[in-house]
């Protein structure tokens, strides 16, 4: 039985660890969400783009079947050897195949959060290879022992100081070091033999083109290029709802993927594999892991659309104040309180609740996938299994009572105005009382609308 | 293991029976006329620098001033001998100690000031990402609007690596701090320059 | 034209003076409004958690005490939002369909039916900031989203414009939830106070007296979170201002 991740402490956690870590991230966050919208505002087709990119994705996905196969006739027509994976174990183990048969015993990798899903670097570990993770956040968080808090800025929980202190710790830098610019100097140094010495290089994929049987990755710090052109084999994770029909998608694609992300026209490297280099040899690993699963449930198949763009995560102000490591996921935020379930229902039974239901994540979704919606849909999934928090279900029953009969309600509400005029504060705010922590009670009204009503209107009439 | 068959099996379980038809998708390729400027604008916004030369020997000259410690560069086009030669170059790997690299774009594209290098173009990819500088050598004629006319344009299937590049490496990770130089290029300078007649062997 | 005037449970129990002001707001227009008195709640703090089950009763009460009206009015974004969007856990008559269709939020009836355009008989003298809810923007679109690329407009800014010595400002962060999110503010409590806190701080920031919103059950939270704080700040609906009182 799966430990339940309790999400509300872990959030609460992190809010009170300091004065300095949660706003630092809302902060960092509030920015790139209004970065977003500044980029946004200089495409004057951006509102056409976002309809046409959630369209392109739901046809692809409705046709999956056709464009997967036309996606691996092309890619090995190129050269390229294509294995397909069920799950993460088939995964895993694919690519150890691959790894153990070139004889490679350290690899370098660019971000994949399948791979992350997958736990592939854990099991490489396991099978004594060395994993070091190119981009700069990964990195981070793979010397901190953590998993990426933000699947694009997967460091953005850590300020300059932890940093700072990681590296002095690690690379052995200056404890005193706390100038962002030579700090990643020494990443740069630290790293640059790693790829030179790596048996392979392993990336995922942000498309998946299968026209050309072509995969892009999207990266800011060319690690993905450094990966791929240097290790003579290169292994790419692709998960099945990365495919896009045409190379014509990719204008649409790339104009509102970094937008949506970080508020810039694009990333600094936008590279496009549809073959191993000279001298070299490519491999992908074509995954499922579930996918084709949650494209058969009616409510929730919209969440393959995701182009993982991050949007929801900067603009969620829960998430903000949460932090990604809460969550205990491979996927946190908005997206993930949607997807997470479908992984593991019962560890994730909480995640769907941690929302105001504010909705603003479905709203700068730019492949407009009904985020808010989805998460009351799992809340339906969670009510009808009994998997909602206890106090709720008990204190919706006497609601339910209550509301269903007027002369009941009514007489609640008198109980209660007597209840909280008689009751000491020091009794009513007690630490069970969570509305009293933080908020004074309201005060409830000696008359009622509906007794005002009585009294001085229906005479009128 | 799983094969095509059983993934597709799978898949074809559980389509949706409701279907999406393809959209169609508008050209996009009407604007501003300048797109040099646009260009140059965004190049800038991406941390890139350019200059306008005629001819290779005063691209060169200002090289020598903006990058004065070069000592290791290594050119992709015939156009420019450099200090390394590139022909000789059996292993990525060995471009390990370029100071700067100069490699011939054959498309730039406005609406980011990004420009589309291909494995060809570089001879071998390595050298436009282990090389601690990069000069783009591009003739302004080959600018084309967006993203849109640019990928009308990338023959992906005639090529095995094609990447576009929109500036010096880059990254935010620490602090929130952008910086320039994470682990590829520090910096990345365009010589608008026509392209040669005719194209030595 | 007959209105049935819709009172949620915690306007009748903890804000009259909001409902007093809307009824007689409404008929200072010449509009004919009926209360119905056997109306409870919308059934939104169960439905909004996925208890579908325990929603039905009081949807099927709301139903019944608002059929027949031409429009239903109330002062209250994110009810109206629950029965104009998400109340499905009744089966959908002909006659629950135009209930839910004709249900209106209170700015919005007043600007897209009514298409009221002065309040002669209102004064307000004060600086004060408009709470966009989360409803009234995204479920409602009462004002334009941040997150869209369209033409900005306020509904309820647009109203307020026309009271006399009124002062709108702008907060840093106009349309950022205010963590209340109905049952989310007792069962997620520490993210939830951190938002109000946040958000009061911005209004403090602004050096705000007034916070007025067309939805009070956000208001209830912040105004919460001032006191304990002991924050300047007074919490007003916007039918209160637009009807010059009660306050």
């Amino acid at each position: 039985m799966s430990k339940i991740v309790n999400i509300v402490k872990n959030s609460s956690d992190f809010i009170h660890l300091d004065n300095v870590h949660e706003p630092m991230h809302d902060k960092n966050l509030w920015a790139a969400k209004t970065s977003r919208e500044k980029a946004a505002a200089e495409v004057p087709e951006w509102e056409k783009l976002r309809e046409l990119a959630s369209q392109i994705k739901e046809h692809t996905l409705t046709h999956l079947d056709e464009y997967i196969m036309q996606f691996t006739h092309n890619a090995e027509k190129r050269g390229v050897k294509v294995h397909f994976a069920k799950d993460a174990a088939e995964h895993n183990q694919i690519v150890y195949d691959i790894l153990s048969k070139h004889s490679v015993r350290s690899i370098i990798k660019s971000k994949s959060m399948l791979q992350e899903e997958c736990g592939m670097t854990p099991f490489l570990e396991g099978h004594g290879i060395t994993v070091t993770e190119s981009d700069l956040g990964e990195r981070i968080q793979q010397l901190y022992g953590e998993a990426p808090s933000h699947i694009v800025m997967p460091a953005i929980q850590k300020t300059t100081d932890d940093i700072a202190k990681l590296f002095a710790e690690k690379i052995g830098t200056d404890p005193n070091n706390k100038d962002a610019k030579s700090l990643n100097e020494a990443m740069r140094n630290d790293a640059r033999p790693k790829f030179l010495a790596a048996g392979a290089g392993m990336t995922g994929a942000n498309f998946a083109i299968a026209e050309t049987g072509t995969f892009v990755v999207c990266t800011n710090e060319g690690n993905a290029d450094l990966t791929a052109s240097i290790p003579p084999l290169h292994i790419a994770s692709i998960g099945i709802e990365k495919v896009l029909p045409k190379v014509e998608d990719l204008g649409v694609f790339i104009r509102v993927l970094t937008r949506s992300a970080l508020g810039n026209p694009a990333t600094e490297y936008t590279s496009h594999f549809t073959g191993p280099r000279k001298g070299g040899e490519m491999h992908i690993v074509l995954t499922d892991n579930g996918r084709s699963r949650r494209l058969g449930m009616t409510e929730f198949w919209h969440s393959l659309k995701c182009i993982r763009c991050g949007a929801c995560m900067n603009t969620c102000p829960v998430y903000r104040r949460s932090g990604g490591l809460a969550y205990g996921a491979t996927y946190s935020g908005p997206i993930g309180i949607i997807l997470d379930p479908t992984f593991d229902q019962t560890k994730y039974s909480e995640l769907p609740y941690h929302s105001s239901l504010c909705g603003s994540c479905t709203e700068v979704c730019p492949v407009h996938i009904n985020i808010s919606e989805q998460i009351i849909e799992w809340r339906k999934i969670m009510a009808s299994h009994r998997l909602m928090p206890r106090g709720l279900a008990a204190g919706f029953s006497m609601a339910d009572i209550m509301f269903k009969r007027p002369a009941l309600f009514r007489l609640a509400e008198k109980m209660g105005y007597w209840m909280l005029k008689i009751i000491p504060k020091r009794l009513l705010y007690i630490k069970q009382n969570a509305w009293g922590r933080n908020r004074t009670m309201p005060t409830l009204a000696k008359q009622t609308f509906q007794d005002w009503y009585r009294e001085n209107q229906k005479k009128k009439i | 293991m799983s094969s095509l068959e059983s993934m597709l099996q799978s898949i074809k379980a559980n389509l949706p029976k409701q279907k999406v038809s393809y959209p169609t998708i508008p050209s996009y390729e009407s604007g501003p006329e300048d797109l040099l400027q646009e260009f140059q604008v965004n190049l800038l916004k991406a941390g890139g620098a350019f200059f306008k030369v005629s001819a290779i020997a005063e691209a060169q000259e200002i090289v020598k001033k903006i990058h004065p410690d070069a000592s290791v560069i290594c050119s992709a086009t015939d156009e420019w001998k450099g200090t390394k030669d590139s022909h000789r170059v059996q292993q990525p790997h060995e471009m390990a100690d370029v100071d700067l690299a100069i490699i011939r774009s054959t498309m730039g594209v406005a609406e980011t000031g990004m420009v589309w290098l291909r494995e060809v173009d570089l001879m071998i990819s390595s050298l436009g990402f282990l090389c601690q500088h990069i000069v783009i050598l591009l003739d302004p004629k080959r600018i084309t609007r967006n993203m849109h006319t640019a990928y009308r344009q990338v023959e992906l299937d005639k090529n095995n690596y094609g990447c576009f590049v929109m500036g010096p490496s880059a990254t935010a990770d620490i602090g929130a701090v952008l910086i320039h130089g994470a682990q590829g290029p520090r910096s990345l300078t365009v010589m608008f320059l026509e392209e040669p007649p005719i194209k030595t062997a | 034209m007959k209105i049935g005037l819709f009172i949620p449970c915690y306007i009748d129990a903890i804000y009259p003076k909001v409902g007093m002001a809307t009824l007689e707001l409404l008929q200072r227009f010449g509009v004919h409004v009926e209360v119905p008195l056997d109306q409870t709640c919308c059934g939104q703090p169960m439905s909004n958690e996925g208890d579908q089950k325990r929603a039905a009763g009081a949807q099927k009460l709301f139903c019944k005490n608002f059929a027949g009206y031409d429009y239903i009015v109330g002062p209250a974004g994110s009810c109206v939002k629950q029965v104009r969007m998400h109340m499905d856990a009744i089966p959908q008559l002909p006659e629950v369909k135009r209930i839910r269709k004709n249900t209106y939020e209170l700015v919005e009836f007043l600007t897209d039916i009514l298409r009221v355009s002065q309040f002669p008989w209102a004064r307000f003298n004060h600086r004060i900031a408009i709470h966009n809810s989360c409803s009234s923007i995204r479920g409602l679109h009462l004002a334009s989203r941040s997150e869209w690329m369209e033409p900005r407009f306020n509904k309820t800014e647009a109203l307020l414009q026309k009271v006399e010595g009124i002062q709108i400002e702008h907060i840093d962060r106009p349309d950022e939830c205010c963590g209340f999110g109905g049952t989310f503010c007792v069962a997620d409590e520490p993210v939830s106070a951190k938002m109000g806190q946040d958000k009061v701080a911005d209004y403090v920031r602004h050096k705000i007296e007034y916070v007025v919103s067309p939805d009070m059950s956000c208001l209830m939270h912040q105004s919460g979170v001032s006191e304990k704080q002991r924050m300047p700040l007074s919490f007003l609906h916007v039918a209160q201002v637009l009807n010059n009182g009660p306050f």
